[in-house]
């Protein structure tokens, strides 16, 4: 993950993939050939995130939520057999005498710290919250900030999607840690250049049709955030409201989604950039017409390419089914690895993983039957 | 008392669905399960003290609804985890 650095041909990557029931983790060989199957992990529980450390190369940490108990994190380091569980999970500071407080459901999204940081990670949470952590995910705090500073002053417009209101992406800017991004959907993109001490609304140019008023501040709707690696001024999203680009110190996002052809639309809920091209990216359309069905466009699915920043788009759907294919893929389930050519991968609510690994223009499957798939991340060892 | 442990909660326990403790109310009682188990009351028990929603809690048949719930000592302590659907 991550790395602007051409890398080495041939690395071996693993995709750690969270599902409804569980968690499962996809060894590949060198040649990203053949994959071996470790898992399941936590069988039952719903996995929404299984996230790679990419500054040691070595830990990840994964968030459960069983069907009868509450919420928690667990880390493992690699080569290790057990899963250690977080000594405090994220909560919810207790509210006041006579208020009624809120309780975390589930761990959304987490995400490793600052490499100059290299115990701290992120994790975001439905109901919308932010905690950190400085211990390597064994005990978490609530941002402040956010969780009793922005939250109530934006909460009006936080409604649920349908896994209740979420938090589901925290970046940090590789250049500064206390330079951050997060997306709630929905809410908006917000920003902090202080730790999360302070917030401010990052959502002009997008539109919001769902809002009665013609441009909110925030209320926005994203349903993936990414930033690029060798550019952070590079960020782009794929929102209810279509794809855009947004290049620092710029204010404005832009519609690159309008380029793309009129029958596909530029709906979806994930996207994936090309870990050293900041012009690369890809997606996944998505039906988001009349009661947004959100499978792809007329069952025959396909992974969108742009090389220019979202000026063009390529359809990529060699070796993927040409029809009756109802794929949905959910905004952490597509994604990216390290090599050289790029390996493109996605998972599908309906337990499917492809993959291909020449940067979109030919597919495979990796795997049938796992539970509904709700995240995957490539980790690419390192060369 | 008496106290059983629901399925969901067993890799706390190592396996063990029933056990004898003593505590004079619920929460006296939850405070000695997660000394023991750590970690185990905050799957049970929401961070404003809430009892989960797919959680329920009986003693001698009877549900549970407060933290301060008075427990005798020959009560029998259910600890049920709910229908939580599919």
């Amino acid at each position: 993950m991550g790395g602007t650095e051409k890398p080495a041909a041939k690395q071996r990557v693993s995709l750690l993939v969270g599902t409804r029931k569980g968690a499962f983790l996809v060894h590949g060989d060198r040649e990203r050939r053949t994959w071996r199957l470790d898992g399941p992990h936590f069988l039952g529980s719903m996995v929404n995130d299984v996230a790679p450390d990419p500054r040691d190369g070595e830990t990840m940490l994964l968030a459960a939520k069983p069907g009868h108990i509450g919420p928690t994190v667990y880390r493992r380091r690699r080569g290790e057999e057990g899963w250690i569980e977080a000594g405090r999970p994220p909560a919810f500071a207790r509210a006041a005498e006579g208020d009624t407080g809120r309780a975390v459901d589930h761990v959304f999204c987490l995400a490793a710290g600052h490499a100059t940081e290299p115990g701290v990670w992120y994790a975001g949470t439905s109901p919308v919250g932010l905690f950190r952590s400085a211990d390597g995910g064994a005990t978490w705090e609530g941002v402040a900030g956010f969780n009793d500073g922005l939250y109530p002053q934006i909460a009006a417009k936080v409604m649920d999607v349908p896994e209740g209101s979420i938090l589901h992406a925290v970046l940090v800017d590789p250049r500064d840690p206390s330079h951050l991004y997060i997306a709630l959907s929905s809410g908006g993109v917000f920003e902090s250049a202080d730790h999360g001490a302070s917030w401010r609304a990052l959502n002009r140019g997008v539109e919001a049709s769902f809002l009665p008023e013609p441009d909110p501040e925030f209320g926005h709707d994203p349903h993936a955030l990414a930033l690029h690696p060798a550019n952070p001024d590079r960020l782009y999203q794929q929102n209810h409201c279509g794809i855009y680009r947004l290049d620092r110190p710029a204010e404005e996002w832009v519609r690159i989604g309008r380029s793309m052809p009129a029958d596909i639309g530029d709906i979806g809920f994930s996207l994936a950039l090309h870990p050293r091209d900041p012009d690369t990216l890809w997606v996944f359309p998505m039906d988001g017409t009349d009661v947004w069905p959100r499978t792809s466009p007329g069952g025959r699915p396909a992974v969108y390419c742009s090389r220019d920043g979202g000026s063009t788009w390529l359809r990529q759907d060699r070796g993927l089914p040409h029809e009756n294919a109802w794929f949905s893929v959910k905004r952490q389930a597509l994604c990216t690895d390290n090599c050289d050519p790029v390996g493109v991968y996605f998972g599908t609510a309906s337990g499917e993983i492809w993959m291909s690994a020449d940067e979109g223009a030919n597919w495979s499957p990796i795997l049938r039957h796992l539970p509904p798939i709700l995240s995957v991340a490539a980790v690419t060892e390192a060369a | 008392m008496i106290v059983l442990i629901p399925s969901p909660l067993h890799s706390y326990t190592q396996g063990c669905a029933r056990m004898e403790c003593e505590a004079t109310s619920l929460r006296e009682l939850l405070d000695w399960l997660d000394m023991r188990f750590p970690g185990i009351r905050f799957r049970m028990i929401d961070e404003q003290e809430r009892i989960r929603a797919h959680i329920r809690i009986f003693a001698d048949g009877a549900p549970l609804e407060s933290l301060e719930a008075p427990l005798a000592s020959t009560t029998e302590l259910m600890i049920v985890a709910a229908l939580s659907g599919g």
